[in-house]
């Protein structure tokens, strides 16, 4: 076991597949050469070759669009953005090109645009942007959004094999702040060059946090399966609670366990689901919970209006409502572009002290 | 009859000129010649170029008269006058090539072996259509057959098609990836990213650019400043041709060099394909935006027209060879289109299912 953390796992997972299927290739730009701005692709062009790790021009569509075409022929390309907020310039290709193909003529898309999402980074308007609420609109696509080490890697991998395109949004606030433990054997870098991928890896590690992991409740995802995949489409129940439910994914996951640990001091005990995958979403669990706990409360990273978060509140409101105790709360950040100034995002994103706020008001019901 | 022609030995089909100022491109054309380029292709592959343009216009009818019987259950989009650049270019594929038609190349999915009466069901949006009734026109694709379905906005294929030959490029089938554009689709952003990463990359890609005239009313003069489309070739690094989009045999031929070199490694070719488009942009347009005598004109360098006047010509063919021929087609459509109207629309129940491949 190696302890790796959530950037590392993400290279892992694309190293592997890229290893151990030679439809696996991958697009964007300043993949090859240089690395990507956050080392993912680091190492990959001299072991994989230019053919197969494409630098591209600064053209989002045509590298969306290159990749639907690759894949209906049969290869499995990754697409990077370099910022997700860039996966707008491709926005037709996406929703009218890939998520739509397969319901028109029946001819699948196995696609994944991976790239980093999220704030608390002051990377501000343009380097910050959570956009799965755009493509949860999207007939055909799928989305994911990973908040443990565990996901991250089994996530990638099982989104790579997906037959639909998958839409992949990696938190950069995450990328070195969490670690956990992942199979050695299979980690790529200098020594994995030197040959074939030593095999799949066998069981990701649901030991907890190790090393110097600076979010630990974070970890302990209990990845299924002996590969280390994860299934898409599957929430997972992050931490089992009594009174309160907290939904939520990506970066918000780790505020929503810290704020369960404040809380549990006050006596309130939060279950906090992760949906991991956005799209389609995991209606049972979501249901579960609500019987459960009978009071819940959407924890995202997404302006308010037209978010994901909506729609688990829309789809509670309409299918849980017998047994809701209170209104279901929504916590995301405000209808505005994400700010620049540290005191200005700070104010933007939701925060323990925000959550534990709405919570006891929620609790209060 | 093995005689090909008796077009003399320049072709048809020229090299891009520098950027000039625009006029209305189509209008460019020069008075009606009935000498077509010279070609390769023998007496029975002409025929058969006929019989698809032949069949490519005769289905295009029978697709207007279901339209106004209203058996069709959305738009009609009619090639009329194009089938040339259609038929022409998608002959000089090999079968293991890929193709991305757009709505005007009804003529070019019918080389690729469609079926009239695929289209007539997708037209009338019947269960059996290709694409079950959940599509209509010519939106729909099938591998088996290198045809990719395009979407409604312009553009978006040619980076689609450019991944198409890289795929190819990558597993060593040796394809060639070909793909059409208006000149009013050249104004999309995926035009120029399309072409740039294709041709940056080197992938065995064509694109004709078919320079019709208008973009639904939109006059080429309000897409572009210049005359040639096949000028824009030139900021892609990759060649250029222009050729006579009326003339199928100068269309085949000039696909046919671009689709050898792109094979050989030598990377992407933009082709600009004059002709005119000799209906509205759809059966509800009557087109009353365009000048009379521009209709005039083009009709006098009817595609049809001039390869029967070929075909005579070089005794290729007599009129009633080619009465046959259209006789042969004439039956052909009506038994389609008997199984086409007498088969069902699809069940309620299949709109909710397919979003997800398995």
């Amino acid at each position: 076991m190696s302890v790796v953390t959530y950037l590392e796992a993400i290279r892992q997972a694309l190293w592997e597949e890229m290893e151990s299927d030679p439809r696996v290739f991958l697009l964007g730009q300043d993949v090859g050469t240089y690395g990507g701005p956050f080392r993912v692709t680091a190492g990959m062009l001299d072991r994989f070759g230019p053919e197969r790790v494409i630098d591209t021009p600064i053209s989002e569509s045509a590298m969306v669009g290159a990749a639907i075409g690759a894949a209906m022929l049969g290869m499995r390309p990754v697409v990077e953005m370099q910022f997700i907020d860039f996966i707008s310039c491709a926005f037709n290709q996406i929703v009218n090109f890939a998520g739509p193909n397969h319901y028109r003529w029946a001819q699948q898309v196995p696609l994944v645009i991976r790239g980093p999402a999220g704030g608390n980074v002051h990377g501000s308007a343009f380097h910050s942007q959570n956009p799965e609420s755009y493509f949860q609109h999207t007939p055909g696509l799928k989305i994911v959004a990973p908040a443990t080490v565990a996901d991250a890697y089994g996530l990638l991998k099982a989104a790579i094999r997906d037959p639909n395109p998958v839409l992949y949004f990696e938190h950069k606030y995450l990328y070195r702040r969490i670690k956990e433990e992942l199979p050695a054997a299979a980690k790529p870098g200098p020594a994995a060059a030197e040959g074939p991928a030593a095999g799949l890896p066998g069981p990701v590690g649901a030991e907890g946090a190790v090393g110097e992991g600076v979010m630990a409740g974070a970890a302990g995802a209990a990845a299924t399966g002996g590969d280390g995949l994860v299934p898409l489409g599957k929430a997972r129940l992050a931490r089992p609670g009594r009174d309160l439910s907290v939904i939520s994914y990506g970066a918000m996951l780790h505020v929503a366990l810290e704020a369960a640990e404040r809380l549990a001091a006050e006596g309130i005990d939060l279950e906090v689901l992760d949906l991991r995958t956005v799209k389609p979403l995991d209606e049972e669990a979501i249901l579960a919970t609500v019987r459960k706990t009978n009071r819940v409360l959407v924890l995202t990273e997404e302006q308010l209006s037209g978010s994901v978060a909506g729609e688990v509140a829309a789809r509670i409101a309409e299918r849980g409502f017998a047994w809701l105790d209170g209104p279901v709360h929504r916590l995301c950040c405000p209808d505005t572009p994400v700010p620049y100034s540290p005191t200005l995002e700070e104010a933007y994103l939701p925060n323990v002290d925000t959550l534990v706020a709405r919570v006891r008001e929620l609790a209060s019901y | 009859m093995a005689k090909s022609n008796t077009g003399t030995g320049k072709g048809s089909a020229r090299r891009a000129a520098a950027a000039t100022p625009a006029t209305a491109g189509a209008e460019a054309a020069e008075a009606p010649p009935d000498r077509l380029a010279p070609t390769e292709l023998s007496a029975a592959q002409q025929l058969e170029l006929y019989r698809f343009m032949k069949l490519n216009r005769m289905l295009e009818e029978r697709l207007g008269n279901l339209y106004r019987q209203g058996k069709v259950v959305g738009g009609l989009y009619s090639s009329r006058g194009q089938e040339a650049t259609s038929v022409g270019s998608a002959y000089a594929l090999a079968p293991q090539d890929f193709m991305g038609p757009l709505i005007r190349n009804l003529g070019s999915m019918l080389v690729r072996g469609v079926k009239p009466r695929e289209v007539m069901m997708q037209y009338m949006a019947k269960g059996g259509s290709p694409t079950g009734g959940k599509d209509g026109n010519t939106h729909f694709g099938d591998l088996s057959r290198g045809l990719v379905a395009p979407i409604s906005m312009l553009g978006a294929l040619i980076p689609v098609m450019a991944g198409v030959a890289l795929a190819g490029r990558m597993q060593g089938r040796d394809l060639v990836a070909l793909t059409y554009i208006g000149d009013g689709g050249t104004s999309t952003g995926d035009f120029h990213e399309g072409l740039n990463l294709a041709a940056v990359l080197g992938v065995p890609l064509v694109v004709i650019a078919e320079h019709n005239g208008y973009a639904y009313s939109t006059p080429t003069s309000r897409q572009m400043r210049i005359q040639d489309i096949a000028a824009r070739a030139a900021a892609y690094g990759i060649p250029g041709e222009i050729v006579d989009g009326n003339d199928v045999l100068a269309v085949h031929a000039v696909t046919k060099r671009a689709v050898e070199r792109a094979r050989a490694g030598g990377g992407p070719t933009l082709i600009e394909s004059k002709t005119f488009r000799m209906k509205g942009h759809a059966e509800h347009d009557d087109a009353g935006y365009v000048p009379p005598e521009l209709f005039e004109r083009w009709r006098r360098r009817d595609p049809i027209e001039r390869f029967e006047r070929h075909l005579a010509a070089g005794g290729l063919a007599t009129a009633e060879e080619l009465a046959r021929i259209a006789a042969a087609i004439d039956a052909e459509l009506v038994a389609e289109m008997d199984y086409a109207l007498a088969s069902p629309m699809p069940p309620p129940e299949r709109a909710l299912v397919g979003v997800y491949a398995t």
